[in-house]
């Protein structure tokens, strides 16, 4: 079978351990347009899969008929949910998704059957030719509907393991996060604000959409290659679907353009295997762009109500919120969105008294799970604006108030956890405080076109909409808390294989893992590590596939922590074994084989001291080293369910964000003109890769404030499923982003580091939405925030 | 799907005649967009790339003659002082990509509301002209927007080039997108200054279901500068005559709500963006005595 396309090794002989900012092996291929995304694979014979969607948010599928399509000539196969040969269901956590919508749709866009044909048009007019009978129900589209007496079950007879314990069947998980005593403590508070907010439903926008070729195999098995997050998990759900045993189920990473939590759920893998198993061909699968939008969970919006008590001198007393998160048809990933945003919705504050719960829904929206920062980006939208309040209501400067409640190594966490990590919540404050303030009237210094401003430079930029008519500047400053990998008891592992050879004279490491590399820079870290802990330059990194054991997902900014600290875990044992084989082999040879402390440097056996005692190639001559191990972090606990408490969390991230902005107000537009950045990393495993993760992030929650969100209505149908309606902030929407990194080792972690892909998207939603709010001296509770609310039209 | 390639003008027509349900293809910025989409599967495409003569513009006497696939790159660097309006537009057309390929004539072939060449056709004067194998015709801009995304053109027709005004005064144009760049508008607006003949135009985009001119607020303007010798004087135009004429621009659309905004922020918008542009045009007018009589 021929495969084009597939991934192949990235090796790199280079320069560049642990701290250096060391470059990607993938770099040069992405910038000339050589990589190969999962979007471009190809094989001899292969049909194009393509899927059938509901055009209803909810409603009975009352007959389906196929004759018609499969009367197309050029299409191999035509699914339903009659044809699924073994497991109808799959899910994250809860399986309770139909790999093809059975007697009910319960979404927009639920996939309803599939088409194989040999070309992706050819498939696309079959589908069309599938006669579904449809039958509305009423929708459930939030809290109220989703609750109120008679409302539609969605899912009746669950069994999942929340069933018991949610006070309604369309919730699908709540936690209560209870902890001090509220009457005493409301009887202390001298000022007391609340306040109720919302975040529409934002999406991921990964460039690359869903994508994958799925190649029958001799055995009975399937080979998969696709872009996703977490290969293992998908495999989980993939064997008892397709009714295989999963050794037969053996998955690829392909070239991932972008996730950011989108592709942690299935998407395409299951529809791509099954048509490829009925019809024994390979079967290509690419959604469209307006399919990717419905084609994937999204970020869940959310309503929040919060009440911050404080004394006069502005320490907080109590804090109560109530998180309502709308998780839509299916679960997803909605559970764990559940625990983050009710165990982080303090905030990286200190306060004794708290009462927190958040739930998520199920609704006829589209389903919501996983998004870059889970959980806490909602809450700090809320916290965040509440600690400005309370900070207007005391007549405090807002960055003291937090800078008087921020937490620190030793605090308590509303879950009981100690903090027993550097949580440097003042210091990364103060250092985005005490930057200079861009100067003013920035489009009138520029040079620009010519015309004595720079139309780049205001609010509308190119547009050309003011000349600084209307433009009035604001300040805000956010911080925020987020977790890192997977809580609540969770047995969060990864694995590394690792084997060392010499080869024509040169020894030469393979790193083999399965880490969906998805952008984050996890194969640029993986070889840094390699480099430092066995001192050899060339690195061979294996594509990551299921024949190595699971990495664990590429999310909860876990995979350096994690991937990396397997690497290191294996690395180490692999010099174990070389120096085991040395002392053996040359331990006659030189008294310093028999020291403490002896290490790898430049392929070579040197002391403490630094001196050489061998080449790699004298002590292992032909004999290759190849281990895999698995690598744990530090067990934590579920979260009790009637008080949230618990050792919940593996560790904890930190950042802060000034945003400086520029708006005219008679319009209602927006311009960012600087979002600087603080935050604790631990160590810099990659000095460049930490910033560009930093610049992303804050960018990503830049987007949330001002522009990006899923419009669903019309019958709880996604309006804007394109780049043309979805807006995300183009380069003149991306502000200068100066970034302080602090260095602050957490002792439990590989390195010390500390995962931080995802702290930098919490507090710069806040950060921009505060600044807007001083520039214009509205309330703003929603976001994104739009020209509407700006202009009161 | 048939690719037909006319190498000049007289094939080009022939081709449209013969399959009248071909569509012709530009910069495809717009068709592209649609067949990727699925909106549109057309059974033929007729791709006027080869045909050199629609890249080619002319300035003349009163008017510029520009060919239909002219790119919006070319507009902003080749013809900034004579169609400063169009040039302005141009410039806020999506990003570098799109506007080396999509130009003035796919705009009006796609005759969406939203297109951003529209406002300034409209305010600077301009007449579309039109062909096909029965012969040639030029359509006043206004009345080539037939209806959303519809336009005047006949099954066998092709457009050719577009005869636009030459500036003769300032020109201005703004739009309203919820980005800084790369966006449709939300709402937008074209103005020019004629002083030879102390007349004014204007163009609304994104606010009716075609692109249109606020006639009422272009006269009144006419006969408020007018009455006030302020096109001689050059004094500052009063506020109350600004606010007037943004309220009678606002009167001349009749916008919707949908996802890229409120009817009620369009207008609103429309009125800031008439004002604003108004006080650009009058102090380019002023500061650089535009044909003032009395200089
Ligand atoms: C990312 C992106 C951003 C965009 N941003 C903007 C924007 O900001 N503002 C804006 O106004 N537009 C925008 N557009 C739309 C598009 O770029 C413009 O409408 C452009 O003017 C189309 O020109 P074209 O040459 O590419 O047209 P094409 O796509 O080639 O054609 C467009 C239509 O006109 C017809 N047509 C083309 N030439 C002729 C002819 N000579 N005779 C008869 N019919 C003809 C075609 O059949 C088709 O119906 C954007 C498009 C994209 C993809």
């Amino acid at each position: 079978m021929d495969i084009l396309r597939t991934p192949t090794d990235l090796a790199q002989r280079g320069h560049g351990g642990v701290g250096e900012s060391a470059s990607r092996p993938d770099g040069v291929l992405k910038v000339t347009g050589e990589f190969a995304y999962a979007s471009d694979l190809w094989a001899r014979d292969m049909l194009w899969g393509h899927t059938l969607r509901s055009p209803h948010a909810h409603a009975e599928i009352v007959s389906v008929d196929t004759t018609e399509a499969l009367s197309v000539p050029g299409v191999h196969a035509v699914l339903t949910h009659a044809d699924l040969p073994a497991a109808t269901h799959y899910g994250l956590e809860i399986p309770d998704q139909p790999v093809l919508a059975g007697d009910v749709v319960r979404y927009h866009g639920e996939p309803v059957a599939l088409v194989a044909a040999d070309h992706p048009e050819t498939a696309r007019r079959a589908a069309a030719r599938i006669r579904v009978e449809y039958a509305e129900l009423p929708l459930v589209t939030d809290e109220s509907t989703a609750t109120a007496p008679g409302a539609p079950v969605l899912h009746p007879n669950r069994s999942d393991h929340y069933a018991d314990r949610v006070p309604h069947p369309n919730v699908v998980h709540h936690q209560p996060v209870r902890r001090g005593d509220l009457a005493a403590a409301k009887a202390r508070a001298e000022v007391v604000v609340t306040g109720e907010y919302e975040l529409g439903m934002q999406d991921q926008a990964p460039l690359g959409p869903e994508s994958g070729l799925a190649v029958p195999a001799e055995d009975g098995g399937v080979d998969l290659y696709v872009a996703t997050q977490w290969l293992h998990v998908d495999r989980e759900q993939l064997a008892p679907v397709l009714g295989l045993p999963r050794e037969l189920v053996r998955l690829t990473l392909s070239g991932v353009g972008g996730a950011f939590g989108a592709r942690e759920d299935l998407s395409m893998q299951a529809h791509a295997c099954l048509l490829a198993l009925r019809t024994g061909r390979p079967v290509k699968m690419v959604y469209s762009r307006d399919e990717s939008f419905v084609g994937h969970v999204h970020r869940h919006p959310a309503r929040l109500r919060y009440e911050h008590g404080a004394t006069r001198d502005g320490r907080l007393v109590y804090v109560r919120g109530r998180i309502v998160l709308d998780g839509g048809a299916y679960a997803s990933s909605s559970p764990a969105v559940v625990g983050n945003a009710a165990s982080l919705g303090l905030g990286p504050y200190v306060c004794d008294t708290v009462d927190i719960e958040a739930l998520a829904l199920y609704t006829n929206n589209p389903p919501c799970g996983a998004m870059r920062g889970f959980g806490a980006v909602q809450a700090c939208f809320a916290y965040e604006s509440q600690m400005d309040r309370l900070a207007a209501e005391l007549g405090m400067d807002p960055v003291s108030l937090r800078q008087l409640n921020a937490m620190s190594q030793g605090a308590t966490m509303p879950t009981g956890q100690p903090v027993d990590a550097p949580a440097p919540v003042a210091e990364l404050l103060r250092l985005v405080r005490d930057r200079p303030l861009p100067p003013p009237r920035q489009w009138e210094t520029a040079v620009g076109t010519g015309t004595g401003f720079d139309l780049r430079a205001l609010p509308g930029g190119l547009s050309n909409t003011t000349r600084g008519e209307g433009v009035v500047r604001g300040v805000g400053y956010a911080v925020g808390i987020k977790n890192v990998g997977f809580s609540e008891g969770y047995d969060d592992y990864s694995t590394a294989r690792v084997r060392l050879e010499v080869v024509n004279g040169e020894p030469v490491v393979l790193v083999h893992t399965a880490m969906a590399e998805v952008g984050q820079g996890g194969v640029t870290v993986q070889a840094q590590i390699a480099r430092t802990e066995l001192g050899v330059a060339k690195v061979v990194l294996h594509p990551a596939d299921t024949r190595v054991g699971s990495a664990g997902s590429t999310s909860a900014s876990r995979q350096t922590y994690m991937t990396g600290g397997a690497v290191r875990n294996t690395c180490l044992l692999v010099r174990e074994e070389v120096l085991r084989l040395g002392r053996e082999r040359l331990g006659d040879t030189h008294p310093g084989w028999r020291g403490d402390g002896l290490w790898l440097r430049d392929g070579a056996v040197v002391t403490a001291g630094g001196e050489v005692l061998a080449d790699l190639a004298q002590v292992l001559g032909d004999d290759v080293i190849d281990l895999e191990r698995e690598f744990r972090h530090r067990p934590t606990e579920p979260l009790d369910p009637e008080n949230g408490q618990g050792f919940g969390h593996v560790q904890y991230s930190f950042c802060a964000h000034r945003a400086v902005v520029e708006v005219d107000a008679e319009l209602g537009l927006v311009k960012v003109v600087e979002l600087a950045a603080a935050q604790d990393v631990g160590r810099a495993m990659n000095p460049q890769a930490v910033v560009g993760q930093i610049h992303g992030g804050s960018v990503q929650g830049l987007g949330l404030a001002v522009m990006e969100e899923i419009v669903v209505a019309d019958g709880a149908r996604v309006r804007n499923p394109s780049f043309t309606d979805y807006l995300i902030p183009t380069i003149l929407d991306t502000p200068t982003m100066p970034v302080d990194v602090l260095e602050l080792a957490d002792e439990h972690a590989p390195y010390g580091l500390r995962g931080i892909g995802e702290a930098p998207t919490l507090s710069s939603t806040p950060a921009v939405v505060a600044a807007i709010r001083a520039a214009t001296g509205l309330a703003l509770r929603r976001v994104p925030v739009r020209p509407e609310h700006l202009t009161g039209t | 799907m048939e690719f037909l390639r006319p190498a000049d003008w007289t094939e080009a027509l022939a081709a449209k005649a013969a399959h009248p349900s071909a569509v012709p293809i530009a910069g495809g910025t717009d068709v592209m967009v649609e067949i990727n989409f699925g909106l549109r599967r057309p059974d033929a495409l007729i791709d006027l790339n080869r045909i050199v003569e629609l890249r080619e513009w002319e300035v003349g006497a009163d008017t510029v003659r520009l060919g239909a696939a002219v790119p919006y790159s070319r507009i902003i660097d080749e013809l900034p002082t004579e169609l400063p309006g169009l040039a302005l537009a141009a410039h806020t057309v999506g990003s570098p990509q799109i506007r080396n390929r999509g130009g003035v004539g796919g705009n009006l072939g796609a005759a969406s509301p939203a297109g951003d060449s529209h406002p300034p056709l409209l305010a600077a004067g301009a007449e579309v002209e039109v062909a096909s194998v029965r012969g040639t015709r030029r359509i006043p801009v206004e009345e080539f927007y037939t209806g959303v995304k519809r336009n005047a053109l006949a099954p066998d027709e092709l457009i050719r080039c577009v005869h636009i005004k030459r500036a003769d005064g300032p020109q201005q144009f703004s739009k309203v997108g919820t980005r800084n760049a790369m966006v449709i508008a939300v709402c937008a607006f074209g103005l020019a200054l004629h002083p030879a003949t102390r007349t004014v135009g204007t163009g609304l985009g994104s606010v009716a279901p075609t692109p249109v001119r606020a006639g009422a607020a272009e006269r009144f303007l006419e006969q408020a500068l007018d009455e006030a010798g302020l096109w001689d004087s050059g004094g500052v135009v009063p506020p109350a005559v600004a606010g007037k004429f943004a309220d009678l621009v606002v009167a001349a659309a009749n916008p919707i709500d949908d996802v890229r905004g409120t009817a009620g922020y369009r207008r609103h918008a429309l009125a800031v963006l008439a004002r604003r542009t108004l006080d650009w045009v009058w102090d380019e007018y002023r500061g650089k005595e535009w044909g003032r009589a009395c200089a």
